[in-house]
């Protein structure tokens, strides 16, 4: 380490941005943590984000500063956040889950189910059973992906006409209504801690919970490294099989909690909840940085992704944009983040191309 | 050798191609076979119930009422219909309906004009055809059993929203999908009414945004609504699934109480609402009736006791006595207005 610094010392004419990219460790550890955030797609999402609150509540106060308003703010993109956040870490190991959506039709069916059959439940064990169910729909998607062979997005396109059709055959034309549910449970769609809307805390907890176990666990390292270069990471002797089922099975357990929470916040159910939202999960992760390719980004982005897809829908009615502008906005952000990402990749590859030609 | 092979290939690929086809085919085969079966060998009548899809609450409580309605004419009634609602996938019962010479077929239409021909087709077979709900272009079926008239609805929407913010102030509409037909009419029509009628010469609609039937839309725009409008005394959602979406997102927000909110909606889905205080009164016709004066229709058509000729009247059991308008229509009635007071007595 010092014998480095003495063959090399610090020059000021190399950017930080590439000194973090070809040598971090040139950096003082400060640095390179202010160099990391200010370099991360995450930011970027975030400043866009920013912007957003910022023109809608410009327009009107009443977008972040009302009770409601903020409330709202919060807690609309919590059941997204979660998806986002399970999608998230599939994404980053190649895969993609496309079922989500009805997995979490499921758990929301089954919770209005539950209360229906049993009233007296307590809260934390229809939670449990969601949790639970969507679990084992998610190891079916990752049993069929990492010991079939089949390519993810093949499997999960099946598993979401299959998950839906079961929804269909057993919610058929039933709907559960608000009336259905325990107050308690629907007040938990609703109620604050502090200013902080509980479903919200419930997802910035799995949210850091996820994001400190990608970031520092190995299990979590390994994800990426299966993500960069599947092969490889077989060759290298990796639990690949594992890793891959452990990514479906949380993917699966967190849309089940999705689906509990949505009837919580909704109070409505019918067989069609929670149809394309799979679609917004993977655009919230795809917006906030994770390559579609796998092996990089960050849960953090997926979430802020999460939140600046929701915010949007919200803050374009209230700009007075139109029905259709406001679809095509969400088509530009993700087309507008891929292209980003290439750029970014290949901008990457050449510096390190040229830095290798420099030593 | 390779193009052998690939020969293989090509042949494989048409196979495959063939199979899925007739697959295809025999599922649709699969759903008219469920309904066939009932002979009309009897003197009993046979009936079809064709609604817009299978598996939608409201079309469920209708085909409860048509067949209690069947039970006490001693008529055979069953039910049969596509799983989604799109035009086409009606076609094929229609047909079905005609090759088994049904007496009378109650059709809830998924489009106006893409079932006539099948219609026609059904009426050369001397099949009667009464549609409930949604009609066709008159000319396609004999009668047309109407919940209430456009004019009936939008008035009560207005009444309720009117005595509900004292006459005065500003109100939106919150729609189910910016192409629905019912919808748009209806709205149209509580234009004009605002416009012309002196009583509500006070009352202001300021906008208009649409949920699509879905929850979580529905649930937004009434958000959307509320923000954009600060003065916003009231809304009307002319939809059951846009008006418990409203009533969810009002009941925990601090517009309770504050913003009226009116509209189309089911007892079920409302009970919780009206029974905390978010909504004081909505409307609806009742569907059961409907199912019910529809099946009576038919078997008076069926029976040759009317001909669907304007001022025919015939006799629909708890109902009362009907008679057919012009264009062959026939009118429920009022809606009905549902409130704390009556919700407990339904159950759809």
């Amino acid at each position: 380490m010092s014998h480095t610094d003495v063959e090399r010392p610090e020059t000021a004419d190399v950017p930080a941005g590439e000194a973090l990219l070809v040598e971090p460790s040139r950096l003082s550890p400060t640095r390179r943590a202010v160099t990391t955030v200010l370099r991360s797609r995450e930011l970027s999402i975030f400043l866009v984000l920013v912007a957003v609150v910022v023109l809608a509540t410009s327009k009107n106060n009443g977008f972040l500063f009302s009770a409601d308003g903020w409330r709202n703010f919060l807690l609309n993109p919590s059941i997204l956040l979660l998806l986002a956040v399970g999608q998230a870490v599939v994404i980053i190991t190649r895969n993609v889950d496309l079922s989500v959506g009805s997995v979490m039709a499921l758990t929301a069916y089954l919770t209005g189910r539950l209360f229906i059959e049993q009233p007296n439940l307590p809260i934390v064990a229809v939670l449990a059973a969601c949790l639970l169910l969507g679990a084992v729909l998610g190891f079916v998607n990752g049993a069929l992906v990492a010991y079939g062979g089949v390519p993810a997005l093949v499997i999960t396109l099946g598993t979401l006409y299959i998950y839906r059709g079961i929804m269909l055959t057993w919610a058929g034309s039933d709907r559960i209504n608000a009336g259905d549910l325990p107050r308690e449970f629907l007040q938990l769609g609703t109620r604050s801690v502090l200013g902080v809307p509980l479903l919200t805390i419930l997802a910035l907890v799995v949210l850091a919970a996820v994001g400190y176990y990608l970031h520092t666990a190995r299990g979590g390292r390994e994800l990426y490294a299966i993500g960069s270069d599947p092969d490889a990471a077989v060759l290298y002797g990796l639990p690949v099989r594992r890793r891959l089922l452990a990514a479906f099975v949380l993917s699966g357990a967190l849309a089940g909690l999705a689906g509990a929470l949505y009837t919580a916040r909704y109070g409505t159910v019918s067989s069609s909840v929670g149809s394309g939202i799979e679609l917004q999960a993977v655009a919230a992760a795809v917006i906030g940085g994770i390559a579609i390719f796998g092996g990089s980004g960050t849960v953090w982005g997926a979430a802020i992704g999460a939140f600046l897809l929701v915010t949007i829908n919200r803050a374009l009615p209230s700009l007075g944009i139109e029905d259709f502008w406001q679809r095509a906005v969400v088509g530009a952000l993700i087309l507008g983040a891929i292209v980003l990402d290439r750029v970014l990749a290949r901008r990457q590859a050449r510096k390190l191309a040229e830095s290798r030609d420099h030593s | 050798m390779k193009f052998q092979k690939r020969r293989t290939t090509a042949l494989a690929a048409l196979a495959l191609t063939a199979t899925f086809a007739f697959a295809g085919c025999g599922s649709d085969d699969g759903g008219n076979g469920g309904s066939s079966g009932s002979g009309s060998e009897g003197g009993d009548l046979s009936i079809t119930m064709l609604p817009k899809n299978l598996g939608n609450p409201y079309f469920d409580t209708s085909t409860d009422g048509a067949e209690a309605a069947a039970e006490e004419i001693g008529a055979e009634l069953e039910e049969v219909g596509p799983e989604t609602a799109s035009p086409d996938a009606q076609v094929s019962y229609i047909n079905t309906v005609a090759q088994q010479g049904q007496d009378a077929l109650i059709l809830s239409a998924n489009d106006p004009e893409a079932l006539c021909d099948a219609l026609e087709e059904a009426r050369s077979a001397d099949v009667k055809i009464v549609t409930f709900d949604a009609d066709t272009n008159p000319e396609c079926r004999d009668l047309f059993v109407n919940q209430a008239t456009a004019e009936g609805i939008a008035a009560k929407q207005l009444e309720l929203i009117s005595e509900q913010i004292g006459g005065e102030g500003e109100i939106a509409i919150l729609s189910a999908a910016a192409n629905a037909t019912n919808q748009n009419a209806w709205i149209e029509m509580m234009e004009t009414e605002l416009a012309e009628n002196p009583d509500y010469a006070n009352i202001e609609l300021v906008d208009t945004v649409y949920g699509d039937d879905d929850d979580q839309k529905s649930f937004d725009q009434t958000e959307a609504l509320l923000q954009n409008h600060p003065d916003l005394k009231g809304i009307i959602s002319p939809t059951t699934v846009g008006i418990a979406a409203a009533a969810r997102y009002l009941s925990d927000s601090e517009y309770k109480g504050k913003v009226a909110l009116t509209g189309l909606g089911t007892p079920n889905q409302m009970r919780e609402y009206v029974e905390n205080g978010t909504v004081e009164a909505f409307a609806l016709w009742n569907p059961g009736d409907l199912g019910a004066l529809a099946t009576y229709a038919a078997a008076a058509l069926a029976n040759g006791d009317i001909s669907g000729e304007e001022g025919d009247t015939f006799e629909a059991g708890d109902l009362g006595e009907f008679e057919v308008d012009a264009d062959g229509v026939v009118l429920l009635g009022e809606p009905f207005t549902f409130n704390a007071d009556n919700i407990g007595d339904f159950d759809f």
